[in-house]
């Protein structure tokens, strides 16, 4: 085991504070040393909650003295994503137009990781409102991938697996409404897992697309993420679409994995994605992986999903649709930012002020789509047969879990790309999420694991499962964990 | 506007008038309709508000049981079908009482369907078709300042409070009413009356129209006898009963006027003025904002159970209308009697009052003459007078038993309504029984035969008509707390004559 | 045929209560008309007769019991807010009279 207690994975560092060998404080503070010795380079946090922590921290330390029993996770830092809302502390969500905001609430998922003992040591960078693929929509500036300083970390969840990658934090939650917690978790070698729609509560989730939006876990390891997943995951009596079912046992899912025998599991390959312009070196980490699950014992055999092509443009109509009405609440009367407010101007001009000033031009583009997408007249052609198309990307999914117990796919078409290169034309952002898009739009689980390199760049492997069969996923992505190893990027 | 307008008579006499209306009532729950926000009226400012309601980044709506379970007995009451699977939808426009900028309402899969409700106008049944009952959130309330008269022309900035945000409003929809004619005034307005008894009985919401937990808006249009339904106005601001009756009235007349003066009726917003009785216009419709309605994606299906709702039908109160009809029957009343005990909003209170034991004549006795008359006094509904059913039939039981005449439970009532407590208690406490110790009475008449020796003898002549005087005599010395009749009884039998 | 014209985009603003600038309507028109091409994708599927999907959780009657719960204090509520005044949220003065409800 490393000295550094920044390169222990989340599981021994709470071994370490279980048993009295490291105090919460000493972890968290050797973090928070971390993030003050790389953050100005990589940017992964918009907020540091130095004094937070430490008293959560102390908190733990003194129910360990007391002998009360600590949790799995207890003592562990954890970044949590500016999606949800930490009461107190500043939640932006990337965006001007809640700058200085501090919520009187805190979100389930936040609320379940100060239950859990997790030491919360601030709030990571994304893309605006969580639109986008490489954090470089954020207003406070891009994130760096830590492999590169000069690429993406991917995104709208760039900060979180970029604080990963960077051994700012052991965990970190995410969000993923077409795969910005896997896509982010690809292109930066870490383990990002969307767990089931309904799995994860949203309540305190600034929405982006609600019938979409998922809270997950990040991490480095598969059994970290598992760690993670079981402590956030579960019922959620404020969210009316969260499910009343017990979390599956990720843990004991990922446990299993890690022996390194997947005998008698089924998995498919998606005939379709083979021809959508994944990269060279992407399409041959991909290969190498699938022979490594053979080499574990897997079966392989392709499935035909005829109707992913369409997924992501019904998703281009679906989200836009969601976020012109989700985001309509930002308007400068009870919340943030307001401009133009000279004492002339009526409401109706300091509110579009405000949304000018406020919101960045994705994010304009976006709720402009999902207004025309939703207009009388153009309902039916967009939105609703948006819908429709979910329907058939969901039945292809349950055609395809007849025959195989998981779908696997590279995670992204792409390794990082350098910042800047995709900005000029936002479709072509857009084809970052073509594989974890499907996912979403079915409602069930995928988890991104890091499979290999191409050119120096890590590569993840996308593995999704049927709703609520998350286990399954988790013991694939061990398995291929145990076999490949995990991915340390150069010295910062 | 200075042109003449026409008078009522003539309108009807050419035109016919096609009205409907849309209904909001407020629902009585405990809590607002997708958060524990409590409900109750007259708060300080922001007070009764949470992260839900008030729409702040992250929250998330989860629907009130008990605001499902009042709409489905509003509907069954008003005879719709209730659907098996539904819907709640987003209706997006930009206001700030509304803190999410879109209103979670229902489109176009209404939560109950295609009824009807009969009223009674004039006699005739009428029966107004129910289109939609369907359920959403009310916004909150925005304070204009600045301006002179408080309203929003003129008003430099407004101060918003969102207690009232997000509490469950009902919406029910008529289908056009036709062939009203010249009753279309008195149609809206008894529609509007048996549609909040009706809610009422259903114990749902308090639907009181000065409070605005019963709003309604008025569709108007007039045609030709034989063409097409004219376009419509809707008129908003109509906020009570009387108001209902009048704003189709005077949209009417002033429809037919832009008519007769070759103008066309735009379909528009029109705002109902209680002091003039006017409208004037409000937003024209043609320029109205698309609402973007789509499925509302925080909140799932509604699917009620069938046996759930067979239930809810099974335990629905008598309605009204023909609780009404069956009262009256026992009551043995008659069309002009009962409809007097309606206007004084006693048929409850009667009810009641009948139930705890007095007859219905008597308990309608005390309800419609001193009770009525202290309400109108006090300035005060009927209900609120001061006494209870139970203590008008327990006093009705004291003069029956002739512990009280009339006189003397006049007074006890007056002590009722001022809280002394009760009929029996404030009799006993200022001794307000009647005398029936006869030693007592005997002597009293022995001495009011003595002092009026000719009437006395008029009396004893056959006159027993004159016995009158001597009997007030008597009720005089004992401070009116004899019974008249058996001072009666009593004076003849000392004069030897046979009563 | 572009798919949307440059002053569809400046309704669309308007509907989305958006001061966009001249420059910006220039901006959006070509990028709002390349996504919507990409996305009219989803009317080459025959799918007149698929049900539409808006949830993927297969949940109905998800229904709250009716018992108060705490509210935030008036000062929470108005914490984030821009302008407050008489413990209200204080907004400019209101063009439009009309409200749906």
């Amino acid at each position: 085991m490393s000295n550094d207690l920044t390169r222990l994975t989340a599981a021994e560092l709470a071994g370490l504070v279980s048993k009295g060998e490291a105090s919460a404080v000493e972890v968290t503070q050797a973090h928070l040393d971390r993030i003050t010795a790389v953050d100005d380079r990589v940017h992964a946090f918009l907020h540091v909650d130095t004094a937070g922590a430490l008293a959560a921290a102390r908190a733990v330390d003194e129910r360990r003295a007391a002998g009360e029993k600590l949790g799995p996770l207890a003592g562990v830092p954890v970044a949590v994503k500016d999606v949800l809302t930490t009461k107190g502390v500043p939640t932006t969500v990337g965006s001007k137009i809640l700058e200085g905001w501090r919520p009187p609430y805190d979100s389930t998922i936040v609320q379940r990781l100060r239950d859990a003992g997790t030491v919360m040591l601030g709030k990571t960078n994304m893309d605006e409102f969580a639109m986008g693929s490489s954090t470089e929509y954020s207003a406070y500036g891009t994130t760096h991938n830590p492999w590169d300083l000069s690429r993406i970390p991917g995104g709208s969840g760039g900060g979180s697996a970029a604080a990963l990658a960077a051994y700012e934090a052991p965990l970190a939650i995410g969000s993923d409404t077409g795969g910005s917690i896997r896509q982010p978790g690809a292109v930066t070698g870490t383990v990002g897992a969307k767990p089931t729609y309904g799995g994860t509560s949203r309540y305190g989730l600034v929405a982006f697309s609600s019938s979409l939006d998922t809270p997950g876990p990040c991490a480095r390891t598969v059994l970290d993420a598992a760690l993670l997943h079981e402590a956030i995951g579960g019922h959620d009596p404020r969210d009316s679409t969260s499910i009343p079912a017990p979390v599956p046992d990720v843990v004991a899912a990922a446990k299993l994995g890690a022996t390194g025998d997947l005998t008698g599991v089924k998995l498919g390959v998606v005939r379709e994605f083979a021809g959508e312009g994944a990269e060279p070196g992407v399409t041959a980490a991909f290969r190498d992986a699938v022979d490594t699950l053979t080499k574990l014992g897997a079966e392989i055999v392709e499935v035909s999903c005829p109707h992913f092509k369409y997924a992501l443009p019904a998703y281009y109509l679906i989200a836009p649709s969601e976020c012109s009405s989700n985001l309509a609440r930002f308007d400068g009367v009870r919340f943030g930012l307001r401009v133009g407010d000279d004492g002339n101007r009526s409401l109706e001009e300091v509110m579009s002020l405000t949304r000018e000033a406020g919101f960045g031009p994705e994010v304009k583009r976006r709720i402009m789509i999902g207004t025309y997408a939703l207009s009388s007249g153009y309902y039916d052609a967009y939105y609703g047969q948006a819908q429709k198309v979910r329907t058939l990307i969901t039945r292809d999914f349950t055609a395809a879990f007849e025959q195989v117990d998981a779908l696997i796919s590279p995670t992204t078409p792409f390794v990082a790309f350098p910042i800047g290169a995709r900005t000029s034309d936002p479709y072509q952002m857009y084809l970052a999420d073509l594989f974890t898009i499907p996912t979403n739009l079915y409602g069930g689980p995928g988890i991104s694991v890091p499979c290999g390199l191409s050119e120096g760049l890590p590569v993840g492997l996308q593995i999704m499962a049927p709703t609520m069969a998350d286990d399954r996923m988790y013991r694939v992505a061990a398995a291929l964990e145990s076999a490949v190893g995990t991915f340390t990027p150069p010295a910062l | 506007m200075t042109t003449t307008l026409p008078a009522y008579d003539e309108v009807v006499a050419r035109f016919e008038p096609v009205i409907g209306l849309e209904t909001h009532v407020e629902l009585g729950t405990n809590t607002k309709m997708f958060c524990g926000c409590p409900t109750d009226f007259g708060g300080a400012p922001n007070t009764r508000v949470c992260p839900v309601c008030l729409g702040l980044p992250g929250s998330l709506p989860v629907a009130n049981k008990a605001a499902i379970e009042a709409t489905i007995r509003i509907g069954l009451a008003l005879n719709c079908s209730i659907a098996e699977w539904c819907r709640f939808a987003r209706k997006n426009y930009f206001y700030p009482d509304m803190p999410k900028n879109f209103q979670i309402s229902q489109y176009d899969e209404p939560l109950c369907v295609d009824g009807y409700l009969d009223v009674e106008v004039n006699g005739e049944t009428v029966r107004i078709g129910i289109e939609r009952v369907h359920l959403e959130e009310d916004t909150g309330k925005t304070l204009h300042v600045g301006g002179a008269t408080g309203r929003i022309h003129g008003a430099t900035e407004s101060l918003v409070d969102y207690n009232r945000a997000g509490i469950p409003l009902v919406e029910i929809v008529t289908k056009p009413v036709t062939g009203t004619g010249a009753l279309a005034p008195e149609v809206a307005r008894a529609y509007v009356t048996e549609l909040r008894d009706v809610i009422r009985s259903l114990g749902v919401s308090d639907v009181r129209m000065e409070e605005g937990s019963l709003r309604c808006d008025v569709n108007t249009s007039l045609n030709l006898p034989g063409e097409e339904w004219g376009t419509r106005t809707e008129t908003k601001n109509v906020n009570s009963l009387r108001s209902v009756e009048r704003a189709v009235r005077s949209e009417m007349i002033r429809q037919a006027s832009v008519l007769d003066a070759g103008g066309r009726i735009t379909q528009e917003t029109r705002h109902f003025h209680e002091d003039t009785g006017d409208t004037t216009p409000g937003r024209s419709k043609e320029t109205a904002t698309d609402y973007r309605y789509f499925p509302e994606p925080d909140l799932v299906p509604l699917a009620p159970d069938p046996t759930w709702v067979a239930e809810l039908k099974a335990a629905l109160p008598e309605l009204p209308r023909l609780h009404r009809r069956r009262l009256q029957e026992q009551w043995g009343l008659s069309d002009l009697d009962m409809q007097s005990v309606l206007n004084a909003g006693a048929v409850e209170l009667i009810e009641a009052t009948v139930a705890a034991g007095a007859t219905p004549a008597a308990a309608r006795k005390w309800w419609l003459g001193e009770l009525s008359r202290r309400a109108n006094e006090a300035g005060v509904e009927l209900a609120d007078v001061g006494a209870t059913p139970s203590q008008v039939a327990e006093l009705q039981s004291l003069v029956d038993a002739g512990k009280l005449n009339d006189k003397l439970a006049r007074t006890v009532l007056e002590g009722v309504v001022g809280g002394e407590g009760t009929p029996t208690e404030i009799m006993t406490n200022r001794n307000l029984e009647v005398v029936s110790d006869t030693g007592a009475l005997t002597a009293a008449v022995d001495e009011a035969i003595a002092a009026n020796p000719d009437i006395a003898d008029k009396v004893r002549g056959g006159k027993t008509a004159a016995a009158g005087a001597l009997v007030g005599a008597v009720m005089k010395t004992t401070r009116g707390q004899a019974d008249a009749k058996t001072v009666r009884e009593l004076i003849l039998e000392r004069l030897g004559v046979q009563g | 045929m572009a798919a949307i014209s440059r002053e569809e985009v400046a309704h669309l603003a308007r509907l989305s209560r958006l001061a966009v600038t001249e420059e910006e309507l220039d901006t959006f028109a070509g990028q709002l008309d390349v996504i919507l091409q990409a996305v009219a994708q989803v009317g080459e599927v025959a799918a007149a007769d698929i049900p539409p999907t808006s949830h993927s959780v297969p949940l109905t009657n998800v229904l709250r019991e009716d018992v108060v719960t705490p509210c935030l204090t008036p000062e929470e509520a108005l914490s984030g807010a821009p302008d407050a005044e008489e413990q209200r949220f204080r907004v400019p003065r209101i063009l439009d009279e009309d409200v749906a409800s």
